[in-house]
């Protein structure tokens, strides 16, 4: 476990902190202590994260320190072992990724967001289908959907040529934002975006982060899965470091150095010497 | 395209809202037109039809006598081919199709002959026993996670022996008739073996239009009696297929459950009861074909529809389905049926050696994958 280099600052005292400036009241979404076990091997020993509305919680940690397992617990896929989660101050339990996305918990994982060979309007809408009755038939309403979805584009930022083309001819950033316009318009209010950078260019990651701030702005909590420290401290307000399951600490923006970030992910110490042997260039 | 800027929408950035990317091409209404899904099977119908227009007109093949011919022929295929069309965009196989046409054949000629079950009592047995199986299909495909090429590959051999088996022990045959005894009078067999529109034909020959029989006891009716039903059922099938497909929240699905079927399930498709359904409306087809078939025949037998599966998935994928499923088309299948009626017949009309009918086909088979898949590329932006 690495030496504590930031102020570690007690959970409940940072989310309390937080929201005062965003929101009265409880947060959205507030997991506590969460274990999870997979036979013998214990993916998560005790994570506590809490999300308010309008806010971006970004997720760090290394390959390996649980980012994922957590998200998995947080979306529904996976049950905590031990811990709870509080929905609203409310105690939940959710029994399917179905469940937690009804509470408003919407997930966008990097390669599993969108159908290539489909249209942007088939993905946006796919398992929502807007209908309308012709006679005794129930239509897909394509005029509707069609509109909707362009519109919803346009607002993260991305002009369609037509919303009839398939979602392979968009590049990764577009894909990724299809995703988020899709889980912001079917009123998500925790976004969790799983490495939503990890595969894109600099111009992409740009549009991308551009559009997170953007989600941030209606109101709508974002988890940020990512383990480039630019990145979180681009659009991040607070900072959750995940070492080998366990919380290491959360900071709020400003208080914690890009550095800093850097060696509580890695570790502490062994990184600082590391860096140092590599003159500075990781 | 008309710019849309809501209203409360925060303020476009340039760069990304701002002029139209000047690295993708305007794409003009003609390239849109063409660039389809169905784009190799249109041009490989056009082809056919070309080639046996020059080589065989003066054969009787284009009279009305002989359009009639291939056109049956065509619609056996697309009935089958538009169960394996919607199947295979779920993105599933059925190799278990021709064998369940046998099936349901043999079925409803041991009810209607050996037990001597009234004829509408025996085809909706025979439909509701073969959208069971189809279910089971599925159910099998979905529960175990096996491909659904060895699923069905077993459903192939044990409803092939099943209907040996059957045939045999109830009759001491493979080939049971007398079922046209038993359809008289039913009034739900000639929803399978009957024509429509015979008056329509009457009227063309009384007009010239088309020939009348010239001798023997048919003299002077028209040579065609009417459409047969089942090219109505195709026509029908394909219809309601494509319709399905594209129009409507159930198509959505279908594309999605194809396409990938985890991505599917995370946004709330259910994409297991959409599969075992597409299983069942493969059944559904094959047991139209059989029933027709045993309907026009008067008879059922126990090898009927051999290599079916096989020809109704090369109708699909001339269709420009993509084999791994989430893409494809109903009527792109149809002409694959057309294209593969109109040579089977047509190699026939021209007497060439009919086993060339086999390279034809493979070659055509080659041409219009290969347009295929270069379509597909342009559509979908695959590398």
């Amino acid at each position: 476990m690495g030496t504590p280099i930031f102020e570690m600052r007690d959970v409940e005292v940072a989310s309390d902190a937080a929201e005062d400036d965003a929101t009265n009241g409880a947060p959205f979404i507030e997991m506590r202590g969460i274990e999870r076990h997979f036979g013998s091997v214990i993916a998560l020993a005790g994570v506590s994260l809490t999300v308010n509305p309008g806010e971006c919680h970004c997720l760090l940690g290394d390959n390996g320190a649980g980012k994922s397992t957590f998200i998995k617990v947080m979306s529904g896929v996976h049950r905590p072992t031990k811990g709870s989660i509080f929905l609203e101050g409310q105690p939940v339990t959710f029994q399917n990724p179905r469940h937690a996305m009804n509470a408003g918990i919407a997930t966008v994982y990097q390669d599993l967001a969108m159908i290539p060979l489909m249209s942007v309007t088939r993905n946006f809408w796919m398992g929502r289908e807007p209908e309308k009755r012709i006679g005794p038939f129930k239509v897909f309403d394509f005029k509707t959907a069609d509109r909707v979805a362009l519109t919803e584009m346009e607002r993260m930022g991305i002009r369609l040529r037509d919303p009839g083309q398939a979602v392979g001819t968009l590049s990764g950033g577009e894909r990724q934002s299809v995703a988020i316009a899709r889980a912001v318009y079917f009123g998500a209010r925790i976004l969790i975006l799983d490495e939503p950078t990890s595969a894109l260019g600099v111009r992409q990651t740009a549009n991308v982060l551009a559009t997170v701030k953007r989600v941030r702005e209606k109101g709508v909590g974002i988890v940020l899965i990512t383990h480039n420290v630019r990145h979180a401290l681009a659009v991040g307000d607070r900072f959750t470091v995940l070492n080998r399951g366990r919380t290491l600490g959360t900071a709020r923006r400003g208080e914690v150095k890009p550095d800093e970030l850097q060696d509580m992910m890695a570790g502490g110490q062994e990184m600082v010497d590391l860096e140092a042997s590599l003159g500075g260039t990781v | 395209m008309s710019e849309v800027q809501t209203a409360g929408g925060p303020p476009v950035r340039p760069g990304a809202g701002g002029p139209p990317d000047e690295r993708i091409k305007q794409t003009s209404a003609l390239h849109k037109a063409f660039v389809r899904p169905e784009l190799g099977a249109m041009c490989g119908t056009i082809l056919v039809l070309v080639f046996f227009l020059m080589v065989a007109s003066d054969t009787g093949m284009f009279s009305a006598e002989g359009v009639m011919n291939w056109g049956t022929v065509a619609a056996q295929f697309m009935i089958i081919a538009v169960g394996a069309c919607l199947l295979m965009i779920a993105g599933e196989f059925d190799l278990s199709v021709g064998s369940m046409i046998g099936f349901s054949g043999i079925v409803i000629a041991v009810l209607a002959v050996e037990m001597q079950l009234p004829m509408w009592l025996c085809i909706v047995l025979a439909f509701a026993l073969a959208l069971s199986l189809g279910a089971l299909n599925g159910w099998l495909v979905v529960r175990t996670r096996l491909p659904s090429f060895i699923v069905t590959l077993a459903f192939l051999y044990i409803l092939r022996g099943l209907t040996i088996f059957l045939s045999i022990t109830m009759t001491r045959r493979t080939i049971i008739g007398g079922v046209n005894n038993s359809a008289e009078g039913d009034w739900l067999a000639p929803l399978f073996g009957g024509n429509i529109l015979g008056d329509l034909f009457v009227w063309l020959a009384d007009l010239g239009l088309i020939e009348t029989f010239t001798r023997g006891r048919r003299m002077g009716e028209p040579v065609i009696d009417g459409i047969p039903m089942i090219m109505v059922w195709a026509v029908v099938l394909v219809f309601v297929g494509h319709w399905v497909l594209t129009r409507t929240r159930y198509g959505n699905w279908i594309f999605a459950a194809g396409g990938d079927a985890q991505a599917a399930r995370y946004v709330g498709v259910p994409v297991d009861r959409v599969k075992i359904s597409m299983f069942m409306v493969t059944a559904f087809c094959a047991t139209v074909f059989a029933t027709c078939q045993v309907m026009e025949f008067g008879s059922a037998a126990a090898d009927r529809g051999v290599l079916k599966e096989f020809e109704a998935i090369i109708c699909v994928v001339i269709g420009g389905a993509l084999l791994t499923g989430g893409y494809g088309s109903v009527i792109g299948a149809a002409l694959g049926a057309l294209i593969f009626g109109i040579v089977q017949q047509g190699l026939f009309f021209t007497g060439v050696e009919s086993s060339l009918f086999r390279v034809f086909l493979g070659v055509i088979l080659l041409m219009a994958v290969i347009l295929n898949t270069y379509v597909r590329r342009m559509i979908t932006g695959e590398r």
